[in-house]
């Protein structure tokens, strides 16, 4: 978060940005009286290239951070829907592929999208997507690393999750539409009612998306709190009878879910 | 400006961690992940390349791996796009840390920011905005630049912005501003000519005007971009900075007085969008070099300046 200035940065010879800036994402207020064109020109279509600047700028980077949304709803309508995103809530940081981690709830309450109830959540595997391209390079913790943990001390193991590692829960199908939406042939008809989580991690540097299986995301869910692995195993057998702990470890690994293993108390 | 009297463990063992590639009489380009294939590929390997600070402000992933690469063969520049130093507010420490943290980590040959501001109160605007050039911005500026090279222990480049719009409340002429900046804090400028002759155009004055009162002798480096053309309120020519086509005719004209004037200047070419394929934004870079050999028999040692 910048610094809010104090109040006297903003008075007298000082007050320029305040006033610069009080229009720029607003079409609708008046171009500030503190500029003008040169040798008495009009200063409206001078102005306006920096309103088009910011505006225009900032929706670009939505449309780079959420390509599968944008080429699910073709491009007028994402442009429109993040032009309103961009004029409430424009970015408080500096780095802009942080921007947009509210744009899936945005999306989700978006008058217009309703008719596209997934969408949120594709934009959501999209927005954990690129937390993970630019999280902290750490090599992954390897398969044989925990086989070396005796098997009496398992259920007390504690994994702490790789950096990159996220998970999206969704009621949709919504890895397959994803998936299909950054391919280059996306599939014609997706059946889109079977709920759906997602796996996010990169153990180099590719992102990786799977689809976890039932119980999964519960089971990463308390791993990556912190439960032990036996803790985390019976959370995932209550809401999935069916859950395979040995072969759900074995994924998680495979993906690169976990960076170390941090012995449990007893 | 100060200078720190001893660099830091982190700085020292930084130092080894990357070949001191020189920028002197270099050209170069930005860099665009897009091409880092066709980089790698390119035997010839005598640019340089600018990367925007901010996009390498993550913990890790491809952004870091590709700069390792460039950086292990050539010098890099480091360009802030958003440091808001034209801005009246105190300026955000946390993102000062992270530019600092970028210095040492990548020991650039050139390292720069704007003279625009893109931040006030909690707002990011992701554009180079204007500043009135008067007493109280300029101290104010001035502080910034200070702050700036203080964190980051060395000399930083400011560059001058194209601007469309005017504050009647300027006292000073850009010119003046910046000559004034570079006396107070020690910082040296980055000429971008194409700002320059957007707004001379945008503006109604000589580009050859400004640059006879710019100070060159601070400049450590001279950016080239392309523009693109709309009309004003009154139907005439505004040009835009647009950075995303080759570097219009009259630009190349200006940068000939320049280095004519200046003999070798580090030279960057910069594309941000629409990209070209590498070989072609290759191209832009030689010729600049072009201009910068054509003169640089006026400029070596032993024999008078021309300028």
């Amino acid at each position: 978060m910048p610094p809010e200035g104090r109040e006297e940065d903003f008075r007298g010879e000082l007050s320029y940005a305040a006033a610069f800036a009080r229009a720029l994402l607003n079409p609708d207020v008046a171009i500030p009286t503190v500029v003008a064109g040169p040798k008495s020109k009009a200063a409206v279509k001078r102005y306006n290239v920096y309103r088009n600047n910011v505006t225009v700028s900032l929706i670009n980077a939505l449309a780079a951070s959420f390509p599968a949304t944008l080429r699910i709803t073709g491009v007028d309508f994402f442009r429109a829907m993040a032009r309103f995103y961009v004029r409430a809530t424009p970015p408080s940081s500096p780095l802009l592929f942080d921007y947009g981690q509210d744009f899936p709830d945005f999306i989700e309450r978006y008058e217009h999208a309703q008719s596209v109830p997934w969408l949120a959540d594709v934009a959501r595997i999209e927005r954990a997507w690129l937390n993970a391209y630019h999280a902290a390079d750490v090599r992954p913790l390897m398969p044989q690393e925990l086989a070396a943990v005796p098997s009496e001390q398992l259920p007390n193991t504690v994994l702490k999750p790789h950096p990159a590692t996220r998970v999206i829960r969704s009621r949709f199908s919504v890895v397959t539409i994803f998936t299909a939406s950054r391919s280059d042939s996306p599939a014609s008809r997706i059946e889109v009612v079977e709920p759906e989580d997602a796996l996010l991690t990169r153990p180099a540097l590719e992102v990786e998306v799977r689809q976890l299986p039932p119980g999964a995301a519960i089971f990463l869910g308390r791993l990556t709190a912190g439960e032990s692995l036996g803790a985390a195993a019976s959370a995932a057998v209550s809401e999935s009878p069916s859950f395979d702990l040995t072969a759900n470890i074995r994924g998680l690994l495979e993906a690169g879910a976990f960076t170390a293993i941090l012995r449990g108390e007893s | 400006m100060k200078r720190p009297a001893m660099r830091s463990a982190a700085q020292a063992s930084a130092a080894l961690r990357f070949p001191a590639h020189s920028v002197a009489g270099r050209v170069g380009t930005s860099f665009k992940h897009e091409h880092l294939q066709a980089i790698l590929a390119d035997r010839e390997r005598d640019r340089f390349f600018e990367i925007h600070a901010e996009n390498y402000m993550g913990a890790g992933g491809p952004p870091h791996a590709a700069l390792n690469q460039i950086r292990q063969h050539c010098p890099v520049s480091l360009h802030g796009v958003c440091m808001s130093i034209g801005g009246p507010q105190p300026l955000d420490k946390a993102h000062l840390q992270r530019f600092k943290t970028l210095v040492d980590r990548y020991e650039p040959a050139l390292v720069s920011e704007h003279l625009a501001w893109s931040t006030h109160s909690s707002t990011y605007f992701n554009d180079l905005l204007p500043l009135p050039y008067t007493g109280a911005t300029l101290a104010r500026v001035a502080d910034h630049v200070d702050q700036v090279q203080e964190a980051v222990g060395r000399e930083i480049l400011l560059e001058n912005p194209s601007t469309y719009l005017i504050f009647p409340e300027s006292t000073m002429s850009e010119t003046s501003f910046v000559a004034e900046l570079a006396r107070r804090t020690g910082c040296g400028l980055l000429l971008d000519i194409n700002n320059v002759f957007v707004s001379a155009t945008n503006h109604g004055f000589a580009a050859l005007d400004y640059l006879a009162d710019f100070p060159l002798e601070h400049v450590g480096e001279i950016h080239l971009a392309g523009h693109a053309q709309q009309a004003d309120d009154e139907g005439e020519l505004l040009l835009i900075d647009s950075h995303d086509r080759s570097v219009a005719d009259a630009v190349w004209k200006l940068f000939d007085v320049v280095i004519s004037q200046c003999g070798p200047i580090p030279t960057l070419v910069e594309w941000d969008s629409d990209l070209p394929d590498w070989l072609s934004l290759r191209a832009e870079a030689d010729a600049a070099k072009a201009i910068i050999d054509r003169h640089a028999q006026e400029f070596t040692p032993g024999k008078a300046h021309a300028a």
